[in-house]
């Protein structure tokens, strides 16, 4: 079995449980007197941050949205003073504005730490050669999987993502031993290894480490088959810190939750509520260490359960199970977060009015995702000229691109090709099929 | 001087250049002259018909997109350089040539040209000073 800390994750479940709760007490305080929005919320209600005496009274803390970020943007929610942010990431926010999250120099040393773990799982060591071929920039990926690979002393290549032809190149010429990307890049490595007739079972790579989007058990197998590794999955999402909020161990059976640093609980989307271990709901993390961005109660949107029996690797820490839906309209392509609502905006104002559109998002076999928009032509839109629609096609396409960082196709579709339903039209079909499991 | 040209936004599926010319034929609507501009998506049909307005709005109630467009139709003479020299004219008069495509019928001795031109109002009086002969659209639609 493969440990990086392994005193820190086989801690004993009532101490962990104590620790939990001297850590809330902690965060709760530096929340409620650093964080205005926080305040506000416990003042609504009348709650104080004495009245938050261990986890048992997590359930009276309200819950933080990801609209709390736009209405604080972009600093808002950070709860130190600025010279003590060493590092600023964003990712999408539903409309407009990015999330922008935070760190202080004890994030980063968090975050590089509980990366090592997720890696470490896997078996890193100093002695690996660490592909990370996530994207480096605001996006957490790249520095995340960096750091904890740094951390552990282990060799990094942040070639970052794209041009798989250097990847191949660079992972036969280095002999590297781990790589870090996103699922769909993954199976895409493995197509074009294929293609180039590269043969994997002589390859060094030994293990994959893949997050940022949903995935499925059949794509691990491809995956696992295509590069001659084991594929694991983590998990994280940057209003929490970024990647290794969760990670799996060589059990592949879910991934395990950082307790000492997140509680997670399971809610009903629909009511708040808090569900019984085991049950299927969507996620709400609360963070215990975090000094810039202290996060309470926030839901994430993802759905999945949480299982607390022992796993065979001797980790102690709760497993969740690997993203199973979304509770709301958000879709992963290509490792970037993309609403709906950002392409009805971009639409709007591209063209005066509110057209119809649909987004279908697809993966070929081996491919990555490609989403098109479908854009019903108006009889405003409409004109005798190909060249116009052509040149509407790609002023709507760049627009898109500048707003969500992804190359999208748009395709002008005849009016009424768009279903609606009760008034309100389905906006998306996801054909990858990511949810066919459970 | 101008005729009223329908463009007709077709996704590229089967039936549905069927649907539009059945839609045409259940209104009694006769078609003059067409063509159809492809991509790999959708295409565009455009069509001079005997009724543009009656057949737009029953287009319409079948759902489709139509745009209406102000063409040119050309006389021109039915002999070698008829078509040169016509096309000469515009190009020396600076206008560009969106697409252009051949009617059905003949006027006369004369075949018939639909001519999309930029600037349409500045070009008409520069052709007939050269004597180039512009259909009316009930000339067109009579014929």
């Amino acid at each position: 079995m493969h440990y990086w800390n392994r005193e820190a994750e086989c801690v004993d479940r009532d101490e962990l449980r104590k620790l939990q709760s001297e850590r809330l007490v902690t965060t709760i305080r530096h929340s409620y007197e650093n964080v205005p929005a926080y305040k506000h919320k416990f003042d609504k209600i009348g709650l104080k941050p004495d009245d938050i005496k261990g986890i048992e009274d997590l359930v009276k803390i309200p819950f933080t949205v990801k609209t709390d970020f736009r209405d604080n943007y972009p600093f808002g929610m950070f709860a130190v003073p600025m010279d003590r942010i060493v590092r600023i990431h964003a990712s999408s926010g539903t409309t407009g504005k990015s999330t922008v999250v935070g760190y202080t120099s004890g994030d980063v040393e968090t975050w590089a730490e509980l990366m090592a773990r997720t890696l470490g799982a896997g078996g890193t060591t100093k002695g690996d050669i660490v592909q990370n071929a996530y994207g480096y920039g605001l996006f957490t990926g790249g520095l995340g999987a960096h750091y904890g690979a740094e951390r552990i002393g282990a060799s990094v290549i942040p070639i970052s993502g794209g041009n798989t032809k250097r990847q191949l190149q660079i992972m036969e010429d280095f002999h590297s031993t781990v790589l870090c990307c996103t699922p769909s890049y993954a199976l895409m490595l493995g197509e074009s290894a294929r293609d180039a007739q590269v043969n994997m079972k002589k390859s060094s790579l030994r293990v994959a480490f893949l997050g940022a989007e949903p995935w499925t058990e059949n794509m691990r197998r491809e995956i696992e088959s295509a590069l001659c590794v084991d594929a694991l999955d983590i998990y994280g999402l940057s209003e929490v810190m970024g990647p290794g909020v969760s990670y799996e161990c060589m059990e592949k059976g879910g991934l395990h939750i950082n307790e000492d640093h997140f509680i997670a609980e399971i809610i009903n989307p629909d009511t708040g509520e808090v569900l019984p271990p085991g049950s299927h709901g969507e996620l709400v993390f609360t963070s215990l260490t975090k000094e810039a961005l202290p996060l309470l109660r926030y839901r994430t949107r993802d759905i999945t359960y949480i299982d607390d029996s022992p796993c065979g690797c001797g980790r102690s820490f709760a497993r969740m199970h690997r993203v199973m839906g979304r509770s709301d309209d958000m879709l992963i392509i290509r490792g970037v977060n993309v609403f709906p609502s950002q392409i009805e905006s971009v639409l709007i104002e591209t063209e005066g009015t509110e057209p119809h559109y649909l987004i279908v998002v697809d993966r070929a076999p081996g491919k990555m995702d490609e989403m098109e928009v479908w854009v019903e032509v108006s009889p405003e839109l409409v004109s005798d000229a190909v060249r116009t629609l052509e040149s509407l096609e790609r002023r709507i396409a760049h627009e898109l691109h500048s707003v969500l960082g992804i190359s999208v196709k748009v395709k002008l579709v005849e009016p009424k090709t768009i279903a609606r339903s009760e008034g309100k039209a389905k906006r998306v079909i996801d054909r990858r099929e990511l949810n066919n499991e459970s | 001087m101008k005729v009223s040209q329908l463009s007709v936004f077709i996704e590229n599926k089967s039936g549905r250049l069927a649907d539009v010319t059945r839609t045409l034929a259940d209104n009694s609507i006769n078609i003059r002259a067409l063509s159809i501009a492809d991509t790999i998506d959708y295409g565009l049909l455009r069509l001079i018909v005997n009724d543009p307005l009656r057949a737009k709005s029953a287009l319409n109630e079948e759902g489709f997109t139509v745009a209406l467009t102000e063409v040119l139709a050309i006389e021109v003479p039915d002999k070698p350089g008829g078509l040169a020299r016509i096309i000469d004219i515009v190009a020396e008069g600076g206008f560009n040539i969106e697409y252009m495509y051949a009617f059905v019928g003949t006027s006369g001795e004369n075949a018939i040209v639909i001519f999309r031109i930029e600037k349409i109002d500045e070009a008409i009086p520069i052709l007939q000073d050269k004597g180039v002969r512009i259909l009316t659209g009930e000339e067109i639609h009579s014929l």
